[in-house]
């Protein structure tokens, strides 16, 4: 994170706690996580107390105080997506990783979530990973997906999935 | 077959979005006619007479609110974009950003100029990763084409839009708990009054308007408010984008008059039910919303229709399900995400949402009590009308209205400790 881009955040607010979840989102891409001394570094910057800056980090579900997967698998298991069948992928997604939803494989590749509507309904049941949608994803689908990923993991080194990339 | 409005670029399979394909088929010409054509007062009268509602959830006519704005010059105003899309069975305003986000962007330029403010915000959920990312690009576009920043067309209208990301949260959508978030807050909803419009972000004059009621505003300057009010009924005009999913053959955005007759929408354009199965339920908008069944298929999709129908228009997003179905399995899936959405600040809603998560739970495993029924009904009562926002009324009718219309339903997990439909559904 350059001095310049924290400038060019800054001078979209006329106040500078509103670039507090740009910020974070930035903060937690370079390490994974948010980090004890970036939640520091962000409170003395935005001239917030630490309490107004972790009250917020544990606010919001994309943001993470503990380490986890390089990458972050998402299964959706609201209405639309259960209706057809979500609880059985994310038991699928649980056995083909080898671990429970909200946990990070021993590698420290994938964390799985179960996480709330993703407003992407018409393709249910859904999962995304980074930036990208998937579905209707079948539970017969899940051991090749997952080894799609794994393929994808071992070639690329792939950055967080949190955010575009620079050029849109 | 009728037409299409907001995605009519859309039914052109190759369209791609960019600003050059926009401006081929007439975008950015509403923003440049309003300039030449309209002082701010006028186009807020112009919109007011269109009968343009709010397609976020609640219905407010667009005009109306605008016009709660002060008329003061020297004030700081701003208008927030809702692109925080999360209202489970919803997935419009995700379309609308991906495939043609010009549309959009005119949209915001007209709203800013009709009220007066210099900077917009469009507040997009987190996970729309790929969404924020088309908006910043279509934003430097547009700038570099001269639709924003100074002296727009010449016309001494100034605005600058930027995207703002959220963090997963769906009580964001809610639009005091929005500017919450956008100021660098937890997203705890502000008791209302005041209303943003008077004291919004940064309790300056704002206001906030959904995705897809944006968009229609270059189609309302350019045909008229006549024009646009021939279309539905009198109290709710234009099109609507129907998200219609769950056990339907072909899920997906449907955008339609606002009065479509329900039966219509899932059986006609949707292709009605897969495996040839039977309906059994239909949420009309959102999981917001109190749960139709089969009676009411012959009901309208507008505001006052679903409104007697006992249900509400919502957010549009239509969630089918068949005879497979457990409707306390459905109750339970929708009590969880309130329970986890609900944001604490208001004991009956913190206390409640949990509650009735707890207690569907127990049902649904076979673990039901006879008073449990009374229980769930009492929890709702207490939750209901009494909380700074909606989200808690939104927990509660709905699960009021799969007791009553399939209370028998709830009664047999209780009765034979077990969930009937264990081997049928989904899960």
């Amino acid at each position: 994170m350059t001095e310049e881009t924290v400038q060019q955040i800054l001078s979209r607010y006329p106040h500078h706690r509103s670039a507090l979840l740009p910020l974070l989102h930035l903060c937690q891409q370079e390490a994974g996580y948010l980090t004890e001394e970036a939640l520091r570094l962000l409170s003395k910057r935005l001239g917030l107390s630490p309490t107004q800056v972790v009250e917020v980090a544990t606010f919001y579900d994309m943001f993470h105080l503990k380490p986890g997967g390089q990458r972050e698998i998402w299964v959706c298991h609201n209405l639309s997506c259960s209706l057809l069948g979500a609880e059985k992928v994310v038991r699928r997604f649980e056995e083909a990783l080898g671990i429970g939803a909200g946990e990070t494989t021993q590698d420290g590749l994938f964390r799985l979530k179960r996480v709330e509507c993703l407003a992407a309904c018409g393709i249910a049941p859904v999962v995304q990973v980074g930036a990208e949608y998937y579905g209707p994803v079948s539970p017969q689908d899940v051991a090749q997906f997952v080894e799609r990923l794994r393929a994808q993991s071992a070639v690329s080194n792939q950055g967080s999935a949190f955010l575009p990339k620079a050029d849109g | 077959m009728s037409e299409k409005i907001l995605t009519k670029r859309l039914e052109n399979p190759g369209y791609g979005g960019t600003i050059e394909e926009y401006l081929a088929t007439g975008g950015y010409q509403a923003i440049a006619k309003a300039l030449k054509e309209h002082a701010p007062a006028s186009l807020i009268e112009l919109v007011r007479r269109s009968g343009l509602r709010g397609r976020g959830g609640a219905g407010f006519p667009t005009g109306v609110k605008w016009g709660f704005v002060p008329k003061d010059p020297g004030l700081t105003k701003y208008l927030v974009c809702n692109a925080d899309e999360s209202e489970p069975g919803t997935f419009k305003d995700r379309d609308l950003i991906m495939r043609d986000p010009h549309q959009l962007l005119e949209g915001i330029l007209l709203a800013s100029y009709a009220i007066g403010c210099q900077t917009a915000y469009i507040y997009i959920r987190g996970e729309f990763i790929a969404g924020a990312a088309i908006l910043e690009r279509a934003i430097k576009d547009a700038a570099a084409h001269s639709f924003l920043g100074k002296d727009i067309l010449g016309s001494g209208f100034s605005v600058e839009i930027y995207p703002h990301r959220g963090a997963g949260a769906y009580i964001c959508g809610e639009e005091t708990a929005l500017l919450e978030s956008l100021e660098g807050k937890r997203g705890l909803p502000r008791l209302k009054p005041p209303f943003p419009a008077t004291a919004g972000l940064y309790r300056l004059p704002t206001v906030v308007n959904n995705v897809e009621t944006l968009c229609n505003l270059p189609h309302i300057v350019l045909r008229g408010p006549e024009w646009f009010s021939s279309i539905g009924t009198p109290k709710s005009t234009g099109t609507r984008i129907f998200s219609v999913s769950g056990h339907v053959r072909r899920p997906g955005n449907y955008e339609l008059p606002i009065d479509v007759p329900m039966r219509e929408l899932i059986f006609e354009h949707a292709g009605g039910m897969r495996d040839g199965r039977r309906l059994k339920a239909v949420i009309p908008g959102g999981s917001s919303v109190p749960v139709l069944t089969e009676q009411h298929l012959d009901t309208r999709m507008d505001f006052e229709s679903l409104a007697k129908a006992g249900s509400m228009a919502g957010s549009g997003g239509v969630i089918v399900m068949d005879e497979s179905t457990c409707m306390v399995r459905t109750g339970e899936v929708v009590a969880r995400f309130y329970h986890h959405e609900s944001c604490g600040q208001c004991t009956q809603c913190r206390e409640g949402t949990a509650w009735l998560h707890k207690t569907l739970r127990r049902i649904e495993e076979g673990r039901g009590r006879k008073a449990d029924l009374d229980l769930l009904l009492d929890i709702c009562d207490n939750m209901k009308g009494k909380t700074i926002c909606p989200l808690s009324d939104a927990a509660a009718m709905p699960i009021e209205s799969y007791l009553k219309y399939f209370g028998d339903e709830f009664e047999r997990h209780i009765v034979e400790h077990a969930c009937p439909f264990a081997s049928t559904d989904g899960s």
